[in-house]
């Protein structure tokens, strides 16, 4: 086994993690603001790579163009469904929050397959295309764009979340529902906004995907499964967290899959899971 | 203690009109395949029993102990595989592979529970949803019991009870079913007043009161998984005999926990008649609407699945049976 070859594993690893990081992150800010799992995640990235092609297919919009508007959608997907079906679930028992966002999931999962069938697509001549090479090591000009996106992504997000008035509202509702409320924090908009954030991302990241991942209706399962892992390790609720298990999750299962056996590169991520998950229940990170 | 709570009446006996009712529904059952004739209503009813029992497997975990399960599909391949293996490869009748698939599936059970039920809300429910899918990944390239291409049962003309295959008639699947439906729920029903039972929904319900009562939780909840294991697996082992082939990538999938998951809450999670009252809505559901609107309706069917249960969660959380009790007793308090 070449150096080559494991740094080329290595930098494509860490590319792949910035986008499963970037949809964990959605995950976890949801989560973190109220104790919400949400088990449609993957289907609504499903649901934005399907905007990005259909922007392409039907209106010739480039991924890179029609980017912001994906987003956007997304965003506006997430208010709905704040204000639609999550601000019921909130009040119910666990139980029934881990089957209504499930049910969410199935029914635009099979809405997706009855709408659009369960063919592969694929965005062809994307703008960004090909690869660039650095010295012995290869990599995708999409994915090396995505990651950039991804990045910068995370730093407008960890700006907001930080250095702005609402930011830090978002952060106080986090920690304590009530005592946000109190002070005057417009709790109930906070949980609409950690909505759409969380899905704006997703809808960035789902775009991203779009230029060098095929498009189908189940294509969101396996990613939610490794968002759901990543915020795990990065601990329920932590920005920073979820970032650095994404970038895990993506070196651990290319290097798997390099050293070990590529079928079995997602058992290895699960393992990692469990361990982590059994030795230290509140993530590798802990909350922001 | 347990004898004077047993005493005190914790459920209201049923009205003499409920018991009436009860046994005309067990006649009906009874004589049901000859009352409808046809193969297809044999069918339905076959997979609305084994989804019934399936739905109360998941319903002991979850509705019992508390623990959201999203990898019962692991049980129930594990059910269909060990006794196809066995008879496939050294022609053991699958009686005994279905012993050894509740066995097998049992040590599953306390392997996956042990670590994982310590875990508590989502991180339990997550730990099974990603050891469900790691399972299925194993049983997809495991060369010995056929790889992604799954196994075929050998067909056997003679002798059908002793094979457990029946090729001219499908009443006598309905009837086994039927008398692994019955044993399941009157387990169900026997362990919901048991010390167990009342243990379980003691920890279910306020954990850290029942650890204080000194209730040890991690072994009475892998208890129950183990019980709600070995309950899909007897469903594997009759599905795999009803369809006579293996498919790990159908066996093992998320949909089926999943499924198990949509019903039991459906009809009413934590009660003993809710899974069924599940099962008989969702199945029907889907084989009508496959007829319907013929090759597309499998997924017509899980739209109507995912909205319903939506609506179930957001509207009323305690399930469709709740909302019929409730008016029963406002039936009853009236003068």
């Amino acid at each position: 086994m070449s150096r080559d070859l494991i740094l080329q594993a290595v930098i494509s690893g860490l590319l792949m993690g910035l986008i499963y990081a970037l949809v964990a992150v959605g995950l976890t800010l949801i989560f973190g603001l109220m104790e919400i799992v949400n088990f449609a995640h993957g289907e609504f990235l499903m649901l934005a790579m399907f905007t990005a092609f259909w922007f392409w297919a039907l209106g010739g919009l480039d991924p890179m163009l029609s980017l912001p508007l994906v987003a956007i959608l997304l965003a506006v997907a997430g208010i709905l469904a704040h204000f639609g079906i999550i601000r019921r679930l909130l009040k119910a028992p666990m139980l029934a929050q881990v089957c209504g966002t499930f049910g969410l999931g199935v029914a635009l999962r099979a809405g997706a397959q009855f709408l659009w069938t369960p063919d592969f697509r694929t965005i062809t001549n994307p703008f960004i295309a090909g690869r660039v090479q650095i010295g012995p090591i290869f990599i995708g000009q999409p994915q090396l764009i995505s990651g950039g996106i991804c990045l910068l992504s995370f730093a407008a997000l960890w700006w907001f979340v930080t250095r702005t008035e609402t930011g830090l509202g978002l952060q106080a509702t986090a920690q304590d529902r009530q005592a946000a409320a109190v002070i005057g924090i417009p709790t109930e908009r906070m949980f609409a906004l950690g909505w759409a954030i969380g899905l704006g991302c997703v809808g960035i990241a789902g775009t991203m995907l779009s230029t060098f991942y095929y498009i189908f209706p189940d294509v969101g399962t396996n990613f939610a499964l490794l968002a759901f892992v990543a915020v795990a390790l990065g601990g329920f609720g932590s920005i920073l967290g979820s970032l650095l298990a994404g970038l895990l999750i993506g070196l651990v299962e290319s290097l798997g899959g390099l050293l070990l056996d590529p079928s079995y590169k997602t058992l290895i991520v699960f393992g990692l899971y469990l361990t982590v998950v059994i030795f230290r229940p509140h993530g590798l990170f802990g909350r922001f | 203690m347990l004898e004077k709570a047993r005493a005190e009446r914790l459920w209201p006996r049923p009205p003499l009109w409920a018991s009436a009712l009860g046994a005309a529904a067990i006649a009906l059952l009874i004589a049901y395949p000859f009352i409808f004739t046809t193969s297809f209503s044999h069918h339905l009813m076959i997979l609305i029993l084994l989804y019934a029992l399936m739905a109360q497997s998941w319903n002991v975990v979850a509705g019992l102990s508390g623990q959201i399960s999203l990898g019962q599909a692991i049980f129930f391949g594990i059910g269909a595989y060990s006794s196809t293996v066995l008879f496939a490869k050294y022609g053991i009748t699958p009686w005994a592979g279905l012993m050894v698939g509740m066995l097998l599936s049992a040590l599953a059970a306390v392997a996956i529970g042990v670590p994982t039920l310590r875990l508590r809300g989502h991180y339990f429910a997550i730990a099974t949803l990603l050891i469900g899918s790691g399972v299925q990944i194993v049983f997809q390239r495991w060369d010995w019991v056929g790889a992604a291409s799954g196994l075929y049962v050998p067909i056997e003309r003679t002798s059908p009870l002793f094979y457990l295959q029946f090729h001219t008639s499908k009443v006598p699947y309905y009837y086994l079913v039927l008398g692994a439906v019955a044993i399941g729920y009157l387990v169900v029903w026997k362990l919901r007043r048991s010390r167990l039972g009342f243990r379980l929904q003691a920890l279910r319900d306020e954990p850290d009161a029942a650890a204080s009562l000194g209730i040890a939780i991690a072994r009475h909840k892998v208890l129950a998984f183990m019980i709600s294991a070995a309950m899909m697996s007897v469903a594997g082992t009759f599905y795999a005999q009803y369809v006579l082939v293996l498919d790990p990538e159908r066996l093992f999938s998320a949909e089926i926990s999943i499924i198990v998951l949509l019903m039991t809450v459906l009809g009413g999670s934590g009660t003993l008649w809710g899974p069924a009252l599940g099962a008989a809505i969702l199945v029907p559901l889907s084989e009508y609407s496959r007829i319907w609107f013929g090759g597309t309706g499998r997924t017509i069917d899980l739209i109507l699945y995912g909205i319903l249960i939506l609506l179930v969660c957001m509207w009323r959380p305690s399930g469709i049976l709740s909302l019929l009790e409730e008016r029963i007793r406002r039936r009853a308090e009236m003068p």
